[in-house]
């Protein structure tokens, strides 16, 4: 069963595409994160134009985080004031994105900048948690106790100017980290086409050192924000979202985040955060082979 | 360039314009208008017509045709990747001024056969002989390679195609020939021509114009997104919100 896509401009097979989000939607449930690392390079090999799929998966992340940030949010589980001050970073990274990403078209470099990027964050987040997970895996079969974490920020973050208290973070830090690491994610979302949950949560967890308990509720409530910012960037400058393909994409992640939800309890934690960083990892190390292959195609043509 | 090549043309038509007794071509398109909606994977195009003879006789020699339909010539940038520090980057680039986006030639035999090479370039029969205007005034050697990748591009895409034997010719007075549209046609208006050969020359050219157009709701979905940029980024949130939220409640009905 095949779709014209008007702005992608080809046609695809709805049930690849619905089926696509619909996995993305279960990986998103199951572990917290958007999902948007994998949507974006799948849409790739799939032959959608990658500028297409970048704005695209950004709009289809929204959607997903939308049950995420309700749920977290009756349970008391977002700090509203700390998302605020995400939310304006990372609103200021879409646009300061919007002109890279049209700066990096113009040079003809933006798939190499993010492939590169791809590589880089993955495979460092990926590393890390799994080192984590396999720790916490390990510690628990020899019977120990895990160590208590100290709730302290980073020392860097301790140096910055004008505090201000976070009452649900439990924190007294400068609100210009938050806002340099929402603009960041922001950056990152107009870029990658991800909604950056992968990198906010760690920084929140070990930088900022936020109370865990609103750690993911508050990055979904940031997410689901700059990722809506992300699409009018995108709609506005690359002209590159694909309604008719985000909404496809949606059906599918929708119903899948909600299946996902409720296998969590399948499987312990620890396990949980080793099988997303076999999949991190999988994804980077595809991206860099990617980069070092013989593309099929030498030569690229743009409109002028 | 195009003005240069249209003199060009009616000068070799010169000598057939003053002799009336010059056979005339009558063709005809299966489709004026080619719609792209919602499930569009591609098109069959049927060209089809007929050789008028002064005095209705036949000639006892067979008559060639060639027919082409050619889409919207476009100026474009062709990038060229290289393997630098181990990774396949864009590197070096050409730009070229008119190059069509659509390109088919379906001919009674190969098309080398039957015309000599001259007529052949000036009436851009085959994919050899298409000038696409190189406008960088970088090194021809560079533009060459350039052309030869973006033809190369475009054939194994689908968009250029030459079909030797494409056109069947019953009694000498009737022709037709298929051309297939690909699903990712470039939309814009399209010409359909029709050559008329002996001994080597075009005797008789007769175009029609084909539109190919995105209609319906696509149309409209990729027109908002060009001029009503905001309002279409404002819907495309407005629909994720609105399914999340959708699908959130659902599921919450269906656990209870």
């Amino acid at each position: 069963m095949h779709l014209y896509l008007p702005i992608a401009g080809l046609s695809v097979n709805i049930l690849v595409i619905i089926g696509l989000g619909g996995i993305v939607g279960l990986l998103s449930g199951m572990f917290g994160v958007g999902g948007g690392f994998l949507t974006t390079p799948l849409l790739i090999f799939y032959g959608i134009p990658p500028a297409v799929a970048v704005a695209s998966a950004a709009t289809q992340i929204t959607g997903a985080s939308v049950s995420g940030v309700m749920a977290h949010g009756k349970r008391d589980a977002v700090d509203y004031h700390m998302g605020a001050v995400l939310v304006a970073g990372g609103a200021l990274g879409a646009v300061a994105g919007g002109f890279a990403f049209r700066a990096l078209q113009d040079m003809g470099q933006i798939d190499t900048v993010v492939s590169l990027l791809y590589v880089v964050l993955l495979g460092g987040v990926g590393l890390v948690m799994a080192r984590e997970s396999i720790g916490a895996i390990v510690t628990q079969w020899r019977g120990l106790k895990p160590a208590a974490q100290g709730k302290r920020h980073h020392p860097l973050i301790a140096v910055l100017p004008f505090r201000w208290r976070f009452y649900r973070s439990g924190l007294y830090i400068s609100p210009l980290a938050p806002f340099l690491l929402g603009f960041a994610t922001g950056l990152m979302t107009v870029l990658m086409g991800v909604g950056g949950g992968f990198i906010l949560v760690p920084a929140m967890i070990y930088l900022l050192g936020m109370s865990t308990r609103v750690v993911v509720g508050t990055s979904l409530f940031q997410i689901l924000f700059v990722t809506a910012a992300t699409t009018m960037v995108h709609a506005m400058t690359t002209h590159a979202v694909d309604i008719v393909l985000a909404g496809l994409l949606l059906i599918g992640s929708v119903t899948g985040a909600q299946i996902g939800a409720r296998m969590t309890h399948l499987m312990k934690p620890e396990y949980l955060r080793l099988l997303l960083a076999f999949i991190v990892l999988v994804v980077a190390i595809r991206v860099a082979l990617g980069l070092t292959w013989q593309p099929p195609e030498i030569f690229t043509v743009q409109p002028l | 360039m195009k003005g240069l090549k249209r003199v060009m043309a009616v000068l070799a038509a010169l000598p057939l314009l003053m002799a009336a007794q010059a056979p005339r071509l009558v063709p005809d398109v299966s489709q004026r208008k080619i719609d792209i909606i919602y499930s569009f994977t591609g098109a069959e195009l049927l060209l089809f017509g007929a050789i008028l003879y002064p005095g209705g006789k036949t000639p006892s020699r067979h008559p060639e045709i060639a027919v082409v339909i050619k889409g919207p010539a476009e100026p474009v940038l062709i990038r060229g990747k290289r393997k630098i520090a181990g990774m396949w980057i864009n590197a070096d680039s050409a730009s070229f001024r008119s190059v069509p986006s659509f390109y088919a030639l379906a001919s009674s035999r190969p098309i080398g056969d039957i015309v000599d090479s001259r007529t052949a370039v000036i009436y851009e029969l085959g994919i050899d002989n298409l000038q696409l205007s190189p406008a960088s005034g970088g090194d021809p050697g560079a533009d060459r390679r350039f052309e030869e990748g973006v033809v190369d591009l475009k054939r194994r895409g689908g968009y250029y195609s030459e079909t030797a034997h494409g056109v069947e010719i019953s009694e000498g007075v009737l022709y037709r020939a298929r051309i297939s549209i690909p699903a990712r046609v470039p939309v814009g208006k399209y010409t359909a021509e029709t050559f008329l050969i002996e001994n080597g020359r075009v005797v008789a050219a007769a175009t029609r114009d084909i539109d190919i157009a995105k209609s319906g709701f696509e149309a409209y979905v990729a027109k908002s997104a060009d001029q009503d940029s905001f309002l279409y980024g404002l819907c495309a949130v407005i629909l994720s919100l609105a399914l999340g939220w959708i699908a959130s409640i659902a599921f919450q009905r269906l656990g209870k």
